[in-house]
């Protein structure tokens, strides 16, 4: 594919080896980032990727792109550290539930409530992958891994209800081998000014194979996704015969169209202010089983971190020479020693 | 009392006089009045010569109340003057300071020379003058009516204070006449009444070198001198920092330079504020994290990944006593092997250590030229004493101030991959910046080629890439240390950071008896100057004294193989002249 500013799939392409397991997830989204991003029109030297440890951590190597594989957690803080001196940049954070939910829950979380302007993939497969299989903050309870032989005794995070609930404007959620949907979802968060926080469902082929299967899987999708678009009918199922409904509670439930009448069906609107939607939103459906909200839950453009300030530092700091030097130097009471 | 001592300090600095200061607090916000706990003491050392210290023990001594004299007397030669406000002295207030009996009443201060003030009184009948006040408002001012007092007592003009009450409490009037009412009658009181002894009068300091001073704390130091060496290395600044006391003066300080292009980052822990300036510097800025103490504990692995990447970054390390929270308002030295040895792995850190309040310009503006020229994190050590210390500062000129160059690399040739790794004649790698052309690379904690930055697991690669990145830090270029000599001298006093005042007025002490001493003073810590191997053989003795349980004196023994004398004070407090006397006439050999 070729942009207006010609850029390939290729020039975002880097030489090295990838090393990921045969058949991960990651290789999907990999070739969907690589695939979307001349779209952007923005050339690899302005794009970076911050990515954290894990096997998603990996990712930024795979980028002819500027990129920083950090430590254990901390991709947020430096990308926030990024952005806070340069606003040139397409700034991009790949990580994982490990890595972005437990070692680096803290940062992720004042990321999305500052509203810097990066955008954050989350690579969820509800599994310690690099360190081979224990327990991550996402994985259901009762799951057994080596670190939990008798079944996990914790209720996992959802990513999606926490992001919201630290005040994200840009929240999505997609799946690593929808070729279509995903790179929709990725054009969404590249465009919001903020922080644009997105889950995508991922398949770890070794140590939690088949997790997303019932919302990845083709054949299954319709029955176990609910699509979320912006303005439409909350409507799915094989036969579009499943909808989502307030209930009398203020709650959001799924309910048979047939029971229910047009009208009573919710309207998505992913550009609602108040985040309650989009929250009861997160919590419905089951991640385990299925059925799913699958897009963007919401998207409320909002100034990013200090916009127009390292612009501002920027002209601020050329101006200051040796005179303004010497100024703030000498501020405040002086006397002379002859 | 804080607000008082500063404005005697900078009426003192105006009339020339060398001076140091000793601000002392208590780490609760609002300690609980006229409690041991709650003495909050300001104490300021001024003199017609060369001062060095912030003084052993003073001269004079305001007691404001009976717990502010208990917390302060036992040290006190014999003969020191002590004004009280006598009004304090209730039977309510000596509970609380532990007294049973009015120590004003019976013979228990009879080696002093105690003059009674009842300062309460005499600011209630100043503040009549002003229309509306309260007695409670007459109460709050006492402090200012001390401030009077004693500026007549040592000749100080009261003027800067006046404008000072003025700018402060412009929009309360009451506050305001209140506030100057009971200055202006504590000074007409020291002028009217003969209770107090004949006037001290202290001469401009004439033995001080030339030039334009201010009085200066070592955080307005250390922040103005990572301003200016932003502004001559032309990157902007970012300073990511978590609060945390003494250290966050620096991020208050900092915030108010945005004329500067400065940005500041309140972290939401003190491991995203080393990963924010971390984040600036990878993309091309200055970036610089701050802190104290437990910060430090929490910073060491991300200052492990700046040595792996080898990126610029400077961490200041606001030094106070530990372990873990420890004394948050009191002083030590104690984390010199922490910022030396404090990471995982072989990950060598230069650190820099700042002498004097002033002395935290130069040390700031050296650890940002470190850090860019070799692309390396440095710790800059600081601590609460030099932070909240002041002193007269030689204003230096911005055009006498070093140009710095960060040295960005391009890649202009589409054939050749970009070798972020390859080293120049220092050992300092190819920086490219995001936003190069065709220098797209990936840096990470992952051990790299060499020249390449690819991955690499060799073995081989990992020892020549360790040894390469110690070089690198071994091979920092620093001044050598110097020695200030007497003829014949056998004993070397070798110090490092804040005890440079203490030292240097230890080793006038000694010179006053007519006895040889050397003395030297180290700001570079990793590495040490070339010569000071040469310089430790040179004396039978080296006196090493240090606000910690002797950590310099450690690693001089371990790398120099020689047999130093530590000499340590581990009380939150900075070493003191006569002590450092004392220390250094034991040392002299038979």
């Amino acid at each position: 594919m070729t942009t207006t500013a010609g850029l390939t799939k290729a020039d975002f392409q880097s030489t090295q080896e990838t090393r990921w397991c045969p058949g991960c997830g990651d290789y999907s989204i990999l070739a969907a980032v690589q695939g979307f991003m001349p779209e952007l029109g923005i050339p690899p030297e302005r794009v970076v990727f911050v990515t954290g440890i894990g096997c998603a951590g990996r990712f930024s190597y795979y980028m002819n792109t500027y990129g920083m594989h950090a430590i254990h957690g901390r991709a947020p803080a430096v990308a926030t550290g990024l952005a806070a001196a340069r606003d040139d940049l397409s700034i991009w954070i790949v990580s994982g539930d490990g890595d972005a939910l437990s070692i680096g829950g803290n940062h992720l979380i004042h990321a999305l409530r500052r509203n810097v302007p990066i955008k954050i993939l989350l690579f969820n497969n509800r599994i310690y992958g690099l360190t081979k299989g224990q327990a991550s903050p996402t994985s259901e309870l009762g799951k057994v891994t080596k670190s939990t032989p008798a079944g996990s005794i914790e209720a996992p995070v959802d990513a999606l209800s926490l992001a919201l609930g630290a005040g994200a404007t840009f929240v999505a959620r997609s799946i690593d081998r929808d070729k279509q949907h995903l790179p929709d979802v990725l054009r969404a968060a590249a465009e919001h000014p903020g922080a644009a926080f997105v889950e995508i469902l991922q398949n770890c082929p070794v140590f939690n194979d088949g997790a997303f299967d019932h919302v990845a899987d083709k054949q299954q999708a319709a029955e176990h996704r609910i699509p979320l678009v912006h303005g439409r009918p909350i409507i799915f199922g094989t036969e579009q015969e499943q909808c989502v409904v307030r209930a009398g509670d203020g709650s959001l439930r799924i309910a048979a169209a047939a029971d229910v009448g047009r009208e009573a069906i919710v309207v998505h609107d992913a550009h609602r202010h108040d985040p309650s939607l989009a929250f009861a939103l997160s919590r419905l459906g089951d991640l385990s089983r299925g059925p799913v909200p699958i897009g963007v839950l919401r998207s409320v453009p909002t100034p990013a971190w200090g916009e127009g300030l390292v612009a501002e530092n920027r002209r601020a700091h050329a101006a200051a020479g040796d005179a303004e030097l010497d100024a703030l130097l000498s501020a405040g009471d002086t006397w002379s020693v002859a | 009392m804080q607000l008082a001592g500063g404005q005697f300090t900078s009426a003192t600095a105006t009339v020339g006089n060398d001076l140091v200061t000793l601000p002392s607090f208590p780490a609760e916000i609002r300690a609980p009045q006229g409690t041991l706990a709650g003495v909050s003491s300001f104490q300021i050392h001024f003199a017609s010569r060369d001062i060095a210290t912030p003084g052993d023990t003073p001269n004079l001594l305001v007691a404001m109340n009976p717990a502010a004299l208990q917390a302060n007397v036992g040290g006190l030669e014999p003969g020191t003057a002590i004004i009280v406000n006598e009004d304090a002295f209730s039977k309510r207030n000596l509970m609380k300071a532990g007294y049973e009996d009015n120590p004003l009443d019976d013979d228990s201060l009879e080696a002093f020379q105690v003059t009674r003030v009842p300062m309460t009184t005499l600011c209630q009948r100043a503040a009549e003058a002003v229309d509306g006040a309260s007695s409670r408002d007459a109460q709050k001012a006492r402090n200012l009516f001390a401030l009077g007092l004693v500026c007549w007592m040592y000749d100080r003009p009261t003027d800067g204070t006046e404008t000072w009450i003025a700018q402060k409490f412009g929009g309360q009037p009451l506050v305001r006449d209140v506030n100057l009412a009971a200055l202006r009658a504590g000074y007409t009181f020291g002028e009217a009444t003969e209770l107090i002894g004949a006037r001290i009068e202290v001469a401009p300091a004439t033995d001080i070198p030339p030039g334009t001073y201010r009085n200066v704390n070592g955080t307005q130091t250390t922040s103005m001198g990572l301003v200016a060496a932003s502004v001559k290395a032309g990157l902007p600044l970012t300073l990511a920092a978590y609060p945390i006391t003494p250290a966050s003066e620096l991020l208050h300080t900092l915030a108010r330079r945005r004329d500067f292009g400065v940005r500041t980052v309140q972290a939401e822990d003190e491991i995203a504020a080393a990963g924010i300036a971390l984040g600036a510097s990878f993309g091309g800025g200055l970036g610089v994290t701050a802190t104290s103490g437990p910060g430090m504990d929490l910073k060491a692995e991300t200052i492990g990944l700046a040595a792996m990447l080898e990126l610029p970054l400077v961490i200041v390390d606001v030094q106070r006593a530990g372990p873990s929270t420890g004394m948050p308002t009191k002083t030590e030295q104690s984390d010199l092997l922490l910022a030396l040895y404090g990471r995982h792995g072989e990950s060598p850190v230069p650190v820099v250590a700042a002498s004097t309040p002033g002395n935290c310009f130069d040390a700031a503006f050296e650890a940002v030229r470190i850090a860019l020229r070799y692309r390396t994190p440095v710790i800059l050590l600081t601590d609460l004493f030099l932070a909240n210390s002041s002193e007269p500062w030689r204003i230096p000129s911005a055009a006498d101030l070093p140009r710095i160059d960060p040295a960005f690399a391009r890649h202009d040739d589409p054939d050749a991959p970009f070798l972020p790794y390859a080293r120049d004649e220092v050992g300092a790698r190819a920086w490219a910046i995001p936003g190069t052309p065709g220098a797209q690379h990936v840096i990470g904690g992952l051990e790299k080629a060499d020249r390449t930055g690819t991955i690499s697991y060799d073995g081989v690669n990992h020892a020549r890439m360790t040894e390469l990145r110690a070089a690198k830090v071994a091979g920092i270029e620093v001044p050598d240390v110097v020695v200030d000599a007497d003829e014949g001298a056998r004993v070397l006093v070798l110090g490092w950071g804040s005890t440079a005042g203490a030292t240097r007025a230890g080793v006038r002490r000694v010179r006053d008896r007519g006895l040889p001493v050397a003395r030297a003073h180290l700001h570079h810590l990793n590495p040490f100057p070339a010569n000071l191997a040469d310089v430790l053989r040179r004396y039978e003795r080296v006196l090493v004294p240090e606000i910690n349980s002797g950590q310099l004196a450690q690693l001089l023994r371990a790398r120099y193989l020689v047999d130093v004398i530590s000499h340590t004070r581990m009380e939150g407090q900075p070493l003191l002249a006569g002590a450092m006397e004392q220390a250094i006439l034991e040392a002299m050999p038979a």
